[in-house]
C-alpha cells in the first residue's frame, strides 16, 4: 500500500517535472515573442506617428471635426491616438501568438477570432474617419451656401446634415464590425424615420406661420428688388 | 491708291466631335481654317456662348475698328464658341463687312478673316482663351486683343487704344480703365487693385479685364506657362494673363475706353466673381512668392487718357441687406473663422458686426488684415480652399457697406482719394503679410 501510494506520487512528480520540462520552452517562447512584438510594435508606432505628422494628418483630423471630439472626451490628438492603438494592437497580436504557442485547449479558437477580426476593426476605422471627414465638408459647404443665399437658419441645416451623414456612418461601422447588426439597423430606421416625420410635421404644420412668413419675405423682397439698383462686384 | 480685297467669311464647322491633331488640341477642322490664313499682325478674340442677343454689333464694332485703324495690316477675328444653341458663331462669320465700309466709308488692304471654332458643347473660359492663344500663336500675330461677347457699349476705338500701344510701341499689355459709377466694381477697387498694387508693385487699375491687349510674344509665354490640365488653371485666366505680365518684367500701360457696361455682371454673381479673382489671386501668391515677396512700395504704369473716371449718379442700393448678410454671416460663420483669421481679428469683426446700422465700420485696417489672414489660410488650406473664398463673402459685404456710407456724398475726388488710402494701408501692411506667410506669426 505504502510502495503504491509513493510510486503514485512519484509518477504523478515525475509527470509534474515532464510536463513543466514541456511548458517551460514554451513560455519562454511565449516570452519572447512578447518581447520582440513589444520592440516592433514600438517601432511601428514610432514610424506610423512620424509618418502622420509628415502628412499633417492632424490637420486633416482637425477638418474631419474628429479633434474637437477627442478634445471633449480628454484624449490626446488624432495621430498619436492611431501610433498608439496600432502599437497596442501590434503588441496584442504578438502576445496573442506567444499564447497560442502554449497549446492551452480553448484558446486557440479565440486568438484565431480575433485575428480574424482585426482586418474588420481597421475598416471600421477607416469608414469612420472619412465619413466624419465628409460630415464635417459638407455640413460646412451647407452653411456657407445658407449664409451666402441668406437663408434663415442656415446653421440648423448644417447641423441637420453633419447628423444624418454622422448616424448613416455609425450605422455602417456597427455593421462592418458585425455589433448589434439588428439593433443598429432598427434605430437607424427610428431615429432617421423620427428625424424626417418631426421635420414633415414641423413644416407642415408647426412652421406654418414661420414658412407663410419666409415666402412672404421672399416675394416681398423679390418685389422691392426690381425698384432697386444692382451693384456689380466686377 | 487703296486696293480692296474681299472679305473672307468661312462657314462654321458643323463636326463638334474632336480629334486631337499631332501637336495642338484644336480641331482639325479649325486647324485648316488656320493653315489657309497664313500669318496675320492683328488678331481679335471673341470667346462666346449664346451670346445671339449681343454679338452682333460688337463684331460690326471690331469690323469698323480694323478697318479704320488698321486698313494695311493682315487681321483675323477668332470666335471661340462653347457650343451656342442660338447661333452665335453663324451671327460672328455671318455679319457682312460690306455694311460697315458702305455707312463709314472704309476701306482695307487687307483680307479680313473671320472664323469660328467650337470648342466644346459647354462654356469653359480657360478652354476659349487656349484656343484664341494658340490660333494667335499659330498665326504669328503680332498683337492680339480679348473683347468680351456681352461688352454692349464697345466702340470702334477700343481696337485702336488696346492694339495701338502694343503693334506701335512695344508695349506687352493694355489693360482698361473705364468711366465706372463710384459704387461699381466694388471688390476691385476694395480688394484686387490695392492688393495687387501692393504685393506686385504695378498700380494697374483693371487687372481683372475682359477686355485687354496683349503682344503675341505675352501670349506664347503664357500658353507655355500656364497650367492648362489643372483644373486651378482654368479660372479667372484675364487675371493670370495680367499677373504673368507683371511677374515676367512685361511692359504694360493702361487705355481709356470710357463706359463700362456689361450685361453680365450682376450682384448676384459675388461667389463666382470672388472664385475667378481672389481664388486666382490667391493661388498666384504661391508660385509668385519670389517675385512679390521682393517689391516694396509701388509704381504707376504709362496711361494713355485717365486712370478712371468717378460717376455720381445716384442709386437706390439696398444698405441694408448688405449689412444684415455682414452680421449674420459673421455670427453663423464662427466655426469656420476660427479656422481661418487671428482670434484678435475674429473678436474685432464679431464687436463690429454687433453693432447698430448707424455706427458699423468696418475699418480699412481690420478689412486689410482680414484680407492678408485670408490669403495665407489659402495658401496653408486651413480647410477646403473653395470654403475660404466663399467665406469672405459675407465680409466682403460689410466692407462694401462701409464703403457706401462712407462715400454716400463724396465728390469724384474724395472717393479717389479713399481707395488710394486704402491702396497705402494695404501696403503698409505687407510686411504682416509676409510674417504670416513665413510662418513667424
Amino acid at each position: 500500500m505504502r510502495d503504491m501510494i509513493v510510486s503514485e506520487l512519484s509518477q504523478a512528480m515525475h509527470e509534474l517535472a515532464r510536463g513543466f520540462a514541456h511548458f517551460l520552452p514554451r513560455l519562454i517562447v511565449m516570452l519572447v515573442l512578447a518581447f520582440v512584438g513589444w520592440v516592433i510594435a514600438y517601432i511601428a508606432k514610432i514610424l506610423l506617428r512620424s509618418i502622420l505628422r509628415l502628412i499633417k494628418f492632424d490637420r486633416l483630423s482637425d477638418n474631419a471635426g474628429a479633434s474637437q471630439l477627442l478634445t471633449k472626451a480628454a484624449l490626446p490628438s488624432s495621430s498619436e491616438l492611431l501610433s498608439r492603438f496600432v502599437f497596442w494592437v501590434a503588441w496584442l497580436g504578438f502576445i496573442l501568438l506567444g499564447v497560442s504557442v502554449l497549446g492551452i485547449l480553448g484558446l486557440q479558437e479565440q486568438i484565431a477570432r480575433f485575428f480574424l477580426f482585426l482586418p474588420r476593426l481597421f475598416v471600421a476605422l477607416f469608414i469612420m474617419f472619412f465619413g466624419l471627414l465628409a460630415a464635417s465638408f459638407f455640413s460646412r459647404a451647407a452653411l456657407l451656401a445658407g449664409v451666402n443665399a441668406n437663408l434663415p437658419s442656415p446653421r440648423l441645416l448644417s447641423i441637420s446634415i453633419r447628423s444624418v451623414i454622422i448616424i448613416f456612418v455609425l450605422s455602417v461601422v456597427f455593421e462592418e464590425l458585425g455589433l448589434a447588426e439588428q439593433t443598429m439597423l432598427v434605430t437607424f430606421g427610428i431615429a432617421f424615420g423620427a428625424v424626417m416625420l418631426g421635420l414633415a410635421i414641423a413644416f407642415g404644420m408647426g412652421g406654418r406661420d414661420l414658412a407663410r412668413r419666409f415666402l412672404e419675405t421672399r416675394f416681398l423682397r423679390r418685389k422691392k428688388e426690381e425698384n432697386e439698383d444692382e451693384l456689380s462686384p466686377l | 491708291m487703296t486696293q480692296e480685297v474681299s472679305v473672307e467669311e468661312r462657314a462654321v464647322p458643323l463636326r463638334t466631335e474632336k480629334r486631337l491633331a499631332e501637336d495642338s488640341f484644336l480641331t482639325d477642322d479649325f486647324l485648316r481654317q488656320l493653315i489657309n490664313v497664313g500669318e496675320v499682325d492683328i488678331l481679335v478674340g471673341l470667346p462666346t456662348h449664346n451670346n445671339a442677343k449681343t454679338v452682333g454689333p460688337i463684331v460690326q464694332s471690331i469690323q469698323a475698328g480694323i478697318l479704320r485703324d488698321f486698313p494695311r495690316e493682315r487681321a483675323a477675328i477668332i470666335n471661340a464658341d462653347g457650343g451656342s444653341r442660338d447661333g452665335t458663331p453663324e451671327l460672328v462669320t455671318g455679319i457682312s463687312i460690306d455694311d460697315v465700309r458702305r455707312t463709314a466709308n472704309l476701306y482695307t488692304l487687307r483680307t479680313l478673316h473671320s472664323i469660328s471654332t467650337q470648342y466644346a458643347n459647354t462654356p469653359a473660359s480657360g478652354v476659349a482663351l487656349r484656343t484664341i492663344l494658340s490660333a494667335a500663336e499659330l498665326l504669328r500675330a503680332k498683337a492680339c486683343v480679348l473683347i468680351s461677347p456681352e461688352s454692349t457699349n464697345i466702340k470702334p476705338e477700343w481696337l485702336s487704344k488696346l492694339l495701338r500701344p502694343i503693334y506701335n510701341e512695344g508695349f506687352d499689355l493694355v489693360t482698361p480703365t473705364y468711366r465706372r459709377h463710384k459704387f461699381e466694381g466694388l471688390l476691385i477697387t476694395n480688394l484686387l487693385y490695392p492688393m495687387i498694387r501692393a504685393l506686385y508693385g504695378t498700380r494697374i487699375r483693371e487687372p481683372y479685364a475682359t477686355e485687354l491687349g496683349f503682344s503675341g510674344r505675352l501670349g506664347g509665354q503664357f500658353l507655355g506657362q500656364n497650367n492648362w490640365d489643372d483644373g486651378t488653371g482654368q479660372t479667372g485666366l484675364e487675371l493670370r494673363l495680367t499677373l504673368a505680365a507683371i511677374s515676367g518684367g512685361c511692359r504694360i500701360c493702361q487705355s481709356f475706353l470710357g463706359e463700362k457696361d456689361h450685361v453680365e455682371r450682376r450682384a448676384a454673381d459675388l461667389i463666382p466673381a470672388l472664385r475667378q479673382t481672389v481664388g486666382t489671386l490667391f493661388s498666384a501668391l504661391e508660385a509668385d512668392f519670389p517675385v512679390w515677396s521682393a517689391v516694396a512700395g509701388s509704381q504707376p504704369v504709362p496711361s494713355n487718357g485717365p486712370e478712371s473716371e468717378v460717376g455720381l449718379e445716384p442709386l437706390r442700393i439696398n444698405r441694408k441687406r448688405l449689412r444684415e448678410m455682414f452680421s449674420t454671416g459673421v455670427a453663423e460663420l464662427a466655426s469656420v473663422f476660427q479656422s481661418i483669421l487671428s482670434p484678435s481679428t475674429l473678436a474685432e469683426l464679431q464687436r463690429i458686426a454687433g453693432l447698430d446700422e448707424d455706427d458699423l465700420r468696418y475699418p480699412a485696417e481690420l478689412w486689410v488684415r482680414t484680407v492678408y489672414e485670408f490669403a495665407v489660410s489659402y495658401q496653408k488650406s486651413v480647410i477646403n480652399r473653395d470654403h475660404i473664398i466663399q467665406a469672405l463673402a459675407p465680409l466682403f459685404r460689410g466692407r462694401a457697406y462701409t464703403f457706401l456710407v462712407e462715400n454716400r456724398d463724396t465728390s469724384t475726388n474724395d472717393v479717389e482719394k479713399n481707395i488710394e488710402s486704402l491702396c497705402l494701408e494695404f501696403e503698409r501692411l505687407k510686411p504682416y503679410l509676409l510674417e504670416m506667410w513665413n510662418g513667424r506669426k
